[in-house]
């Protein structure tokens, strides 16, 4: 298998699903000559023609929402807003317009379409860029939430996301766009609502997405030196929700912590936890513990902001904290 | 109070025919019957959630609607039986859908605010003031790309025009060349807020011309008028020429739900707009014109009387949704 970057894996499902479905159409913020903010969409509308791939005003309600009545209209549009803090802005259109199609009129219609956005901190954009928001609108049913962490699940939930006949908020993270990956040639589709072990243990699990995968499994490969064997399970998508393989993962390993980038309260941690303790309680050896992003602004001075966002070695020291209560 | 608008020529030199000129008539007798028992039934307690009505202005549904093809799709805003039924949908069901009835057009789902028939081309009811403006863009865009052929009457209030989504849509509707005709029905009052004090510009039609959209405005309360001004309006869409914007002017002769206490505007303005009742205008000038005999009259007054007595007969004797029906619909592929 070739090893690609994130951002070809994108560029790929989306070059692959618009020859597969001439429905198949992208519009949004700088998708032409700058062929997208980070560079997904480049040489799509040479080789599409600007019919099929064409720019929009910085307007994100009538982006998303001209996206809700193209898909009305019979294409499976995919818009892009630039980041997620600017999905505020067509908030209304993704919760009130494009998540009520379906059941507000009694099922006579869905709306297939992909909205795509840029979440996460890191790169010193300071608060209004940097945000994960993904909680908020997982929160919403009538809407599907995914987050790959992989350049493969990228490209594979990319193309699911697009031939899916429900509303998709497809979230990709700023860092994550020059990391390498191996990742399967032509038709690879990666189903919504499944998430993956990304790396087996027996001692603990790690319960991750987007970005957080890649510290998870970071921090389970330094710990492995140290003779802990933790396993990862990556959400993908966080609306549909798969508690099961959670559930299979921490019956096996009777502990699990939580890694999210997003802020801690009323979080993706926080109803992970939940589930776990509502359908595997007597499995646990240990409470659940939850690491998720410092709750604050993030500020732009690197320092600060590299404190507030999650990384390896504090993964690492609640694991520890987790086994010496119990001891492994 | 009149405020202008084109008006139409007298009723003979429409070009249409008797049973047309009939039809309008009788769709406006429908809707204002419909709506009247509609609001008995409020008051009764038979149907519940927010109730708009749409007394007084029935022309502008009626004259605009009867423009389209079939194939043409119909957007509008929560003050939406008009257009529903003006657009066909069966009136049996509508009330179902007021009274939260299985056999409702939206299953119960949705009510007052949110009539939807995919079938006959119309897509909500919806109520998020300005919310819709970018649908219609975006199904112009199909319309386009997959040459459909097919035009969109987007129809939404004054209060609708202060919004930021409608000149993020009047833009991108002009920049996409979209076949989107904009119908404002200007009733004066966005809620219980008059339209001076909730807009820098009074001449709603004035915002749609800064984006280069042809705009003009049209007597609401004629419904030749606003038939004549759509099919000019409809044609430009349809011939490629991009987006139309129409300003209706009519008023709503209650008030603007059945909670409204209506303390915002004078007795006399609602009587003197009262004068210009479409429906009476319209049957005067038929009556004026020969087409409408006093029989004709009587016989359509019975028939509409029956059309409302059977839908709320249906919608009394329709089964509530079952339980199982709360989670479905929520996902096309779940």
């Amino acid at each position: 298998m070739p090893m690609i970057t994130y951002r070809e894996a994108l560029h790929h499902a989306l070059r692959e699903e618009m020859t597969r479905d001439e429905r198949v159409l992208i519009f949004g913020e700088d998708v032409v000559a700058y062929g997208g903010a980070y560079g997904v969409t480049s040489g799509l509308a040479k080789d599409f023609g600007e019919k099929r791939v064409f720019d929009a005003p910085i307007a994100e309600g009538v982006i998303a929402g001209a996206a809700v009545g193209a898909a009305m209209g019979g294409l499976r549009p995919v818009a892009e807003l630039m980041t997620i803090n600017f999905a505020l802005l067509a908030a209304d259109q993704i919760i009130n317009h494009a998540a009520k199609v379906m059941h507000m009129f009694g099922g006579q219609m869905s709306v297939p379409l992909v909205i795509r956005a840029v979440g996460g901190g890191g790169a010193q954009l300071a608060s209004t860029h940097s945000q994960s928001l993904e909680p908020m609108f997982a929160h919403v049913p009538g809407l599907k939430v995914v987050t790959p962490a992989t350049p493969a699940d990228g490209k594979g939930l990319l193309k699911s996301a697009i031939r899916d006949d429900d509303p998709v908020l497809f979230i990709e993270h700023a860092l994550l766009y020059r990391v390498r990956g191996e990742v399967p040639e032509g038709e690879h589709l990666v189903p919504l609502g499944k998430a993956a072990v990304k790396r087996e243990g027996k001692d603990i699990t790690l319960v991750a997405y987007s970005r957080m995968t890649l510290v998870a499994l970071q921090a389970a490969d330094l710990l492995s030196q140290e003779g802990i064997e933790a396993e990862v399970v990556d959400l993908r998508s966080l609306r549909p929700l798969d508690t099961e393989t959670v559930l299979a993962s921490v019956r096996k390993t009777h502990r699990a912590l939580t890694v999210e980038e997003a802020w801690r309260t009323y979080g993706i941690g926080a109803e992970i936890a939940s589930r776990i303790q509502e359908e595997a309680f007597d499995d646990l050896d240990a409470p659940i513990r939850r690491i998720s992003g410092v709750e604050v602004p993030l500020p732009y001075a690197k320092n600060l902001e590299q404190a507030a966002i999650p990384d390896a070695q504090r993964v690492m020291k609640a694991v520890k904290e987790l086994l010496a209560r119990t001891g492994v | 109070m009149r405020m202008g608008g084109k008006t139409a020529a007298k009723v003979g030199q429409s070009g249409l025919d008797k049973k047309t000129l009939l039809n309008f008539l009788h769709q406006m007798l429908l809707i204002r019957k419909f709506e009247d028992k509609a609001g008995e039934l409020y008051a009764r307690g038979k149907i519940a959630g927010f109730l708009h009505l749409y007394n007084g202005e029935e022309a502008v549904a009626v004259g605009a609607i009867s423009a389209l093809e079939p194939h043409d799709l119909v957007i509008t805003h929560y003050r939406d039986h008009g257009h529903a039924i003006a657009r066909g949908l069966d009136a049996k069901r509508l009330m179902a859908e007021l009274f939260g009835k299985a056999t409702g057009v939206a299953k119960g789902h949705g009510g007052s605010m949110h009539f939807f028939d995919a079938s006959l081309g119309f897509y909500g009811g919806w109520a998020i003031v300005g919310g819709h403006l970018p649908l219609a863009v975006g199904l112009g865009l199909a319309s386009n790309t997959l040459r459909k052929n097919q035009v969109i009457l987007c129809i939404f209030g004054d209060g609708g025009t202060n919004i930021g989504y409608f000149y993020e849509s009047l833009n991108v509707a002009k920049l996409w060349n979209v076949p989107v005709v904009f119908l404002c029905e200007n009733n004066l009052y966005g809620m219980g807020t008059a339209l001076h004090r909730a807009s820098a510009i009074r001449e709603v039609y004035r915002k749609a011309a800064v984006f280069d959209i042809p705009a003009e405005r049209v007597d609401g309360m004629d419904v030749l008028a606003m038939r004549e001004a759509t099919v000019k309006a409809v044609a430009h869409a349809r011939g490629g020429g991009g987006p139309y914007f129409l300003e209706a002017m009519t008023y709503r002769f209650r008030g603007h739900s059945m909670a409204d206490p209506i303390l915002y505007r004078d007795k006399s303005e609602v009587e003197e707009w009262k004068q210009r009742d479409p429906i009476i205008l319209f049957q005067q000038r038929l009556r004026e014109e020969g087409v409408l005999t006093p029989q004709d009259l009587e016989q359509m007054e019975r028939e509409t009387d029956e059309l409302v007595a059977d839908a709320v007969k249906f919608a009394e004797e329709s089964p509530e949704p079952p339980l199982s029906d709360l989670h479905e619909d929520i996902y096309a592929n779940p």
